[in-house]
């Protein structure tokens, strides 16, 4: 039978499950589960590249899975946003890959086929998320993917792991019934349906101002994948994981799934034109507005590298909560880049660490010293990565601080600018010193180190920060691809 | 004021009883005085009923066959009713009026496990030495008041129930005695915070 | 009216609705003498697989033609008893009907472990009394018969209870407590259907229900209905007349605790909902008041209160007992909102919850029998020594807390909707809570399972020890349902929805 789009919708959730299946069936022979999460990930690019090219051509392809219930319908839908996060999810799952399996086998950690497994489910629950016709359907992709991360937090199985575990699920779980299944009821009480609708689903249905503000604040915090404060704080508990881990869901999945929910929302469900200007709406941006500086100045403070790049999470996701929320077309625009932007960059970042970690067991930032010319590759994409952060060319995060910074002079919020310019400093701050210090200054550590890296974790996150470079040169043909979800900026 | 509450001394007996019941199911720490006490209750629910139920004046809802036909008193009976009878509530029990008719009796006897007072035709010796009184003409049927046996037949039921109840119960507490050795609630609180503690 | 099946005698098809009481009833007395355990449990067996037979085909019937009204004895109503079937109890009779039979196929295994062999043929002979009796207040239309059929089935639940002694002493003190204050409760309603008959006098509930037009300022109607309230209360485990339940779940033998969870309280919760609804108008003043003011707060008030109590609990048992306490909770809410929607609601949550705490119950029952557990503790590294039973806890669990798939997300859902058409913020407020306080103890006792290292004998780990095929059976068939109606749950949808227009339609 040919490929549909409509089974390509299903294979985008099948696939991993399907992966995850050949993994627990291959656990005696690492290779050849190796081998199976790889061709499920390839299998899964393959498949949603040409999604991809058909939305950008203008098609919406859909699919209703079942009727749980009438008026609750689990239903997939593609659309441009949706498919960018989808194709970075995925492309970024190959490479993580790659790098779990040279970090694990470096590191020699245990229970490797349950790792890959959950990772697997993992990622068939964030290709729901991206692919979601509706808030409900979104809502159970959003918590099969909290659930299917726990293992993988408190895969080290010590007390330190479960403790971290526990406060993860904990906060991911409380906000999101406590705040998002109301909001999401809220919705379709509202509403009659949680349908996300070009041009925003509550708009045509003349909701009151204060029912939108009441529910843009649920939304906000109840989608506390986005790491908004005071809800982030399951984020630096989660660094307890493995780096794979940590890279995977900070870069790749889960916070992804974060604020791309939080944009879904505030573009299709509430609709660009309400949430525009809604204080309740300006109360959040500036919450994120806080949240992006008060995160990096925490992250100067943290010598621990993985929880530094943990804070910085945290204030680069704000970013696009900070667009979102502030809703013009450029700061939208804007928002959707720096998901996309970040992702590459963030993981790039936590390769590295990983990859020094494996090299020479190491966390701390202190001890990177002098280590650049011992590991070359190694902290170059680290400083590719850092500079993309930072906002900097060429490397593709400067377009997403641009556009959100066009954004903020659009609607006249000159304090998101000033955060935006704040958080720049402090990046050079926190991130970029790192690499400098590697190349340039000398640490005794580096000096008599002789450990190397193994090559398949160097080799990932040289890609992803290749892959940012790229980036930078296609803004054209991504801003393109998502203007018709916005309306078009100058 | 003296009228007042001799016009309800009843509920005033059902409303003592029903305290002083409660009273010793909760105060009583010893579990045989605890179920005398859930028998108190229970009996003043019982006496509400049948208080209530008095109806002055009235014969036993028993039909003498007419001459003709068993089924006869049953639906004549049955067809005087549909009228809804209060029960003696506010009015005084005494010098109350013998308006209520009689009650939808019999079909609610055969229903409540009573033996159905079907009009089987009178054995011969029965209403031998007591003359034909004057109701049983199918007129005079409608005109004599009945007692109602409805509110009987349920206490019946209820005092069943209330009988296996308390069965049920004496037999836990010998039970409870012999396993624990007392049956003094405060000893068996005792004994099982001990055990826990083992 | 008297429908025809081809296929099934006419006698059956006829005079079902009293066969489906009788027969468990009279099945009950010979399975008591019986002198062998197993030959009891044959038959407590085929009775109850014939009663789920008979409830099925009855819900068919009413489904189609509509209410079903059987005169016991041939005599009319409303002078003689009635068996009176509609939307709201066919799925009611079903729902008791099938988890006796579950229970059933469940039953030896727990009964050889927990019983003594010179009770078992009792203990058999007590259940399928206590089923009859469930049945029976579901079925009939009479309002003392209601009274009549909720004591033989409390009775005997006495005598069930009492029966776990052969674990935990503390059963027959549980036993002596929930006799006590299930008496007085089923006193309390017993007076309230006296003040009923005395202000309308007649004792069939539809007749009682258009006898009470106009009397709404009646001092005696009122007081029925606070009796008729307070004593269904105590029976359903209403917040706060809820505390002969934690400890009779706790110490009951285990097929016990997983029976009653699934179908006591929810028989009583359905009395409720007849009387309040189909007897008494809730158009009446006082009825829509005591809605506003006395159930729903103490529903919302039990949900949170009974959940957060739950969290503490060292006994794993006492845990989810608290938990149903809570459930109750939930039902109720939908209840006090008055609407067709929150009835609807709470009807599918009842439905729910039965799967969901039988479930629960049958596999910590399971885990028990396995490896005496009672503790929370005592559960450490369950997920990896019985796989299977943890497997399907785990969806029990995750039910309970309402993740999305499962049957208790609909149900959950259906409530929130419910309460915020009528625009009751606090209560979406009270359900928030209560599902992070169930994400609490749930996550709990699954962390322990999951996450801890199975205890150790004499310096080897204990080993692979599944449940038996009998007990994960039905264990599974319940825990399946869950996962199945979670994401297709247009039948219980359609059922919950007609039980309400059937509550709501039949009021005047």
């Amino acid at each position: 039978m040919g490929w549909t789009p409509e089974l390509g919708l299903v294979l985008t959730l099948v696939l991993p499950l399907v992966g995850a299946l050949g993994i627990l069936a291959l656990a005696g022979k690492p290779n050849l589960r190796e081998g199976a999460t790889l061709a499920a990930a390839i299998a899964l690019l393959a498949n949603v590249i040409p999604l991809v090219i058909m939305v950008g051509d203008g098609a919406r392809p859909e699919l209703m899975i079942t009727e749980i219930a009438p008026g609750l319908d689990l239903t997939l839908r593609l659309e441009p946003l949706g498919a960018l996060f989808a194709v970075t999810a995925s492309a970024l799952w190959i490479l993580n890959s790659l790098f779990a399996i040279g970090y694990m086998r470096g590191n020699a950690e245990h229970n490797q086929t349950r790792f890959y497994f959950f990772l697997a489910v993992a990622i068939s629950a964030t290709m729901g998320v991206a692919v979601s016709g509706n808030m409900l359907t979104l809502f159970v992709f959003y918590e099969a993917l909290t659930l299917s991360t726990y293992p993988l937090v408190s895969h080290k199985g010590d007390e330190n792991a479960r403790r971290g575990a526990r406060i993860y699920l904990m906060i991911l779980l409380i906000t999101s019934l406590a705040l998002l299944l109301p909001a999401v009821v809220g919705t379709y009480a509202v509403a009659g349906s949680t349908e996300f609708v070009q041009g925003g689903l509550l708009a045509g249905a003349g909701v009151g101002g204060a029912t939108i503000g009441i529910l843009l604040v649920l939304y906000a915090f109840g989608a506390a994948k986005a790491a908004l404060m005071p809800v982030h704080s399951w984020l630096p508990n989660a660094m307890v994981a493995p780096t794979p881990v940590s890279a995977f869901l900070h870069a790749v999945a889960v916070v992804k799934a974060g604020v791309f929910t939080m944009l879904k929302v505030v573009v299709y469900l509430f609709g660009p034109s309400i949430v525009s200007g809604h204080p309740a709406a300006n109360a959040i941006a500036m919450v994120a507005a806080v949240s992006i500086v008060l995160a990096s100045v925490i992250a100067l403070t943290k010598n621990n590298l993985k929880a530094r790049l943990a804070f910085s999470t945290v204030s680069q996701l704000s970013y696009v909560t900070l667009g979102a929320m502030l809703a013009t077309p450029a700061a939208l625009a804007g928002a959707a880049f720096q998901i996309v932007m970040h992702a590459f960059a963030k993981i790039t970042l936590f390769m590295c660490a990983g990859a020094f970690y494996t090299a020479t067991h190491y966390n701390d930032v202190s001890d990177t010293r002098g280590f650049g010319r011992k590991m070359p590759f190694l902290f170059g994409a680290f400083f590719v990565a850092a500079l993309s952060i930072t906002g900097l060319p060429p490397v593709g995060g400067m377009w997403a601080k641009l556009f959100l910074s066009a954004g903020a002079a659009e609607a006249g919020a000159w304090w998101a600018l000033l955060a935006l310019i704040l958080s720049s400093l402090l990046n050079v701050g926190y991130l970029i010193v790192i690499p400098v210090r590697a190349f340039f200054a000398s640490g005794e550590k580096a000096a008599a180190s002789t450990a190397t890296a193994p090559p398949l974790t160097i080799l990932p996150p040289v890609l992803t920060a290749t892959i940012a470079l790229v980036l930078f040169f296609l803004a054209g043909p991504i801003y393109d691809y998502v203007a018709p979800v916005f309306g078009g900026v100058e | 004021m003296v009228e007042f509450f001799a016009e309800r001394f009843n509920y005033a007996v059902v409303i003592i009883l029903m305290m002083t019941g409660l009273y010793v199911v909760f105060s009583s720490s010893n579990l045989v005085k605890k179920l005398v006490g859930l028998s108190v209750f229970q009996t003043s629910v019982f006496l509400l009923y049948i208080s209530v139920g008095k109806v002055a004046g009235g014969r036993p809802p028993i039909v003498e066959p007419p001459h003709h036909g068993e089924g006869e008193a049953v639906t004549g009976a049955a067809a005087a009713t549909a009228e809804a009878g209060h029960g003696a509530e506010t009015e005084a029990l005494v010098g109350a009026e013998p308006s209520h008719g009689a009650e939808a009796a019999h079909g609610a006897d055969a229903a409540h496990g009573l033996a159905p007072t079907a009009p089987a035709p009178a054995p011969a010796g029965f209403g031998g030495d007591i003359p034909a009184p004057d109701h049983m003409t199918p007129d005079g049927v409608l005109d004599a008041v009945y007692s109602n046996p409805l509110p009987h037949v349920l206490i019946l039921t209820a005092i069943v129930v209330g009988v296996a109840t308390l069965a049920v119960g004496l037999a836990l507490v010998v039970r409870i005695r012999e396993t624990y050795g007392g049956i003094e609630e405060d000893e068996l609180h005792q004994g099982d915070l001990g055990a826990e503690r083992a | 009216m008297t429908p025809e099946i081809a296929f099934l005698p006419g006698w059956l098809v006829q005079h079902a609705p009293p066969l489906l009481v009788v027969t468990p009833l009279i099945a009950g007395v010979i399975a008591a003498v019986l002198p062998s355990a197993r030959a009891s449990w044959g038959i407590v067996l085929a009775i109850t697989f014939f009663a789920a037979a008979m409830a099925s085909f009855i819900a068919m019937q009413v489904m189609e033609v509509g209410v079903w009204s059987y005169a016991l004895g041939s005599w009319a109503p409303p002078l003689g008893i009635e068996y009176r079937i509609d939307g709201l109890n066919a799925g009611m009779l079903l729902l008791v009907a099938v988890i006796g039979f579950l229970c059933a196929i469940y039953a030896p295994a727990s009964v050889e472990a927990e019983v003594a062999p010179e009770n078992r043929s009792a203990f058999y002979g007590a259940f399928l009394i206590c089923f009859a009796g469930l049945l029976g207040v579901a079925i009939t239309g009479d309002a003392f018969n209601v009274f009549v059929f909720l004591e033989i089935s409390s009775i005997s639940t006495y005598a069930l209870v009492a029966m776990g002694a052969g674990r935990d002493r503390r059963a027959l003190t549980a036993s002596y407590n929930y006799l006590i204050m299930g008496t007085i409760g089923a006193t309390f309603f017993v007076i309230g259907v006296g003040f009923l008959y005395m202000a309308t006098g007649t004792l069939n509930m539809a007749d009682i229900a258009d006898r009470l037009q106009g009397l709404e300022g009646d001092r005696t109607v009122q007081a029925g209905f606070a009796f008729i309230v307070v004593g269904l209360g105590l029976k359903l485990a209403m917040y706060p007349l809820h505390s002969w339940l934690p400890n009779a779940y706790s110490y009951a033998p285990t097929l016990v605790t997983a029976f009653l969870a699934a179908t006591a309280t929810k028989v009583a919760f359905y009395t409720l909902i007849r009387f309040v609804f189909g007897v008494f108008d809730p158009g009446f003043g006082f009825a829509g008041l005591s809605m506003i003011w006395l159930i729903a707060p103490l529903a919302a008030a039990g949900m949170v209160v009974a959940s957060f109590q739950a969290v503490f609990q060292s006994d794993v048992r006492r845990l989810f007992a608290y938990s149903s306490v809570a459930q109750v909770g939930y039902m109720l809410l939908g209840v006090g909102l008055g609407t067709a929607a929150g009835m609807s609601a709470s009807f599918l949550h009842l439905f729910n919850h039965a799967l969901m705490k039988g479930t629960v119950f049958l596999a910590l029952g399971a885990m028990w029998l396995g490896f005496g557990v009672t503790r929370i503790t005592d559960l450490r590294g369950m997920g990896r020594t019985m796989p299977y039973t943890s497997a399907a806890f785990v969806i029990g669990g995750l039910s309970l807390v309402g993740v999305p798939g499962t049957a208790g997300f609909v149900s959950k859902w259906a409530l929130l909707v419910a309460c915020l058409d009528r625009g009751w913020w606090w209560a979406v407020l009270a359900l928030g809570a209560a599902s992070v306080l169930a994400f609490f103890y749930v996550g709990r006792v699954l962390e322990m399972m999951y996450l801890r290292e199975p205890p150790q004998h004499d310096g080897h780990a204990v080993t692979r020890s599944p449940a038996p095929l009998a007990a994960l059976a039905p264990m599974w068939i319940l825990a399946a349902a869950n996962l199945v109606f979670g994401i297709w749950a247009d039948i219980p949808v359609r059922l919950a929805n007609a039980a309400a227009a059937a509550v709501l339609g039949s009021a005047p």
